[in-house]
């Protein structure tokens, strides 16, 4: 075999790809569930804590700095292996993919609060004033008046933050998901061949791809002028 | 209560874990200090490259950039761990890792730094090209320092990042803190080396987190 059949052999196998392409295709409809339950529950916390900090109770908002400054300064992956491996210890029995689950939601809570509450800071006060002036409690003020602008605000360093967090699925792996690099390596395994190597890696590409191409329209689109 | 004590805050597993933990914590500094600045050399390079005008030098240099942020970097990692040797390849563990450390790193820091370049306003280097400086003396004293001003917070949550990427590492057995922790576990059957990890890793990158959270306040505020 001369270097290049060896190489198609090796990772462009037809017989392999084709014998564990459902494999794949399963593991990455599983990394789009895991990716969307992960963006949804991050996202909505996210949201809740910078809300809750917005109401300005102290001990609340030190509470809060301080979960945040942790999921900040965990690596994802020593979180996964903390919640899965540790867990079961305290009684709590949670799957690879509910620890992976748990551990990317928390991460991607903390910096989704940060996002949010820089937001929330960079609305003038004059809104807050004005709203309450018009006779809006807290709350209408700030679901009427302040949220849709603080959002706004927070869509660009938010968008790259969520598809950089949501490819963390990938670690579920280590705690044995079949997600896209968990069925590529047993197919790898079994098959003695790299090519469901290959597949995982374009299922990621066909997955991520728009995604970070979208991210740069969004964060252009969205820009505050300076 | 004494079940969590036991499993999580075990003493005397603590006392004898700890060795093999601070050298694990010793190869990840290690890890952290070599990949930071390769990856902000490569970047670096990859951002001014891309600020060319001939579109033949910039989108194939966005084109490699998009694929190394779209390729999730633990699989990047075993790709060139396990894959590549097939191909008649074999880096080893630590090459693996260099490898796909500069890839994913290089790639993130040349999007922050081309940003931070389109920030800067084209009259600048105009006016320093007038007033007769060479191009490489453009780059270094008047449109690199005020891009690097323009995205320091993301130049520091960047690095934060990747000394939380090494972590990864320790899948491919780098012998890197997460790595010996998990050893100690599975010897020990208890999660307190684990834990001794987590508080580890917490407080080396605590101070970088507070620092970003100050720069990060200040930028978005900024925007308005």
């Amino acid at each position: 075999m001369t270097g290049w059949d060896g190489f198609v052999f090796s990772f462009f196998n037809a017989r392999v790809a084709a014998d564990y392409a459902p494999k794949i295709v399963e593991g990455l409809l599983l990394t789009i569930w895991l990716a969307l339950l992960v963006v949804l529950s991050g996202l909505a916390l996210g949201l809740l804590l910078a809300v809750v900090r917005a109401a300005g109770i102290r001990v609340l908002n030190w509470a809060i700095i301080f979960t945040v400054d942790v999921f900040r300064a965990l690596p994802p992956l020593v979180l996964i292996v903390l919640i899965y491996f540790g867990l079961p210890a305290a009684g709590l029995d949670l799957s690879g993919f509910g620890a992976t689950w748990l551990a990317l939601t928390l991460v991607l809570m903390a910096f989704a609060e940060e996002i949010f509450w820089a937001g929330i800071c960079a609305v003038p006060r004059g809104q807050w004033e004005a709203g309450r002036a018009l006779g809006l409690r807290f709350l209408p003020t700030l679901r009427r008046i302040v949220l849709p602008q603080a959002i706004r605000i927070a869509v660009p360093p938010l968008t790259n933050r969520t598809i950089a967090i949501t490819k963390g699925t990938a670690l579920g792996s280590v705690v044995a998901v079949s997600e896209i690099l968990g069925a590529a390596q047993s197919g790898m395994s079994f098959s003695g061949n790299p090519t469901p190597l290959t597949l995982g890696a374009i299922a990621y590409l066909i997955l991520f791809l728009p995604v970070v191409i979208a991210g740069r329209w969004v964060e252009t689109r969205f820009r505050w002028k300076r | 209560m004494n079940n969590f004590i036991e499993a999580f805050l075990n003493v005397e597993i603590a006392v004898a874990a700890s060795p093999i933990l601070w050298m694990g914590l010793v190869q990840t500094v290690l890890l952290a200090l070599m990949t930071v600045p390769l990856g902000m050399i490569a970047g670096l390079i990859l951002a001014v490259l891309s600020a060319q005008e001939s579109r033949w030098v910039r989108w194939p240099l966005i084109g490699f950039v998009d694929f190394f942020r779209a390729i999730p970097p633990l699989v990047l990692l075993i790709f060139l761990y396990a894959g590549l040797p097939f191909a008649g390849l074999d880096l080893g563990a630590w090459g693996a890792v260099a490898l796909g450390f500069l890839l994913n790193t290089g790639a993130y820091y040349a999007e922050i730094l081309r940003a931070g370049i389109e920030s800067v306003p084209k009259g600048q280097s105009e006016a320093a090209r007038a007033l007769g400086l060479r191009r490489w003396q453009v780059w270094i004293f008047i449109v690199l320092p005020q891009a690097v001003r323009n995205v320091l917070p993301d130049l520091v949550s960047n690095t934060l990042e990747v000394v939380k990427l090494t972590s990864i590492a320790s899948v491919v057995a780098v012998p890197e803190l997460l790595f010996q922790a998990r050893q100690a576990q599975s010897v020990t059957y208890n999660a307190t080396p684990i834990l001794m990890a987590a508080l580890a890793y917490f407080i080396l990158l605590w101070p970088c987190v507070r620092l970003l959270s100050r720069l990060e306040n200040r930028q978005i505020a900024g925007r308005r």
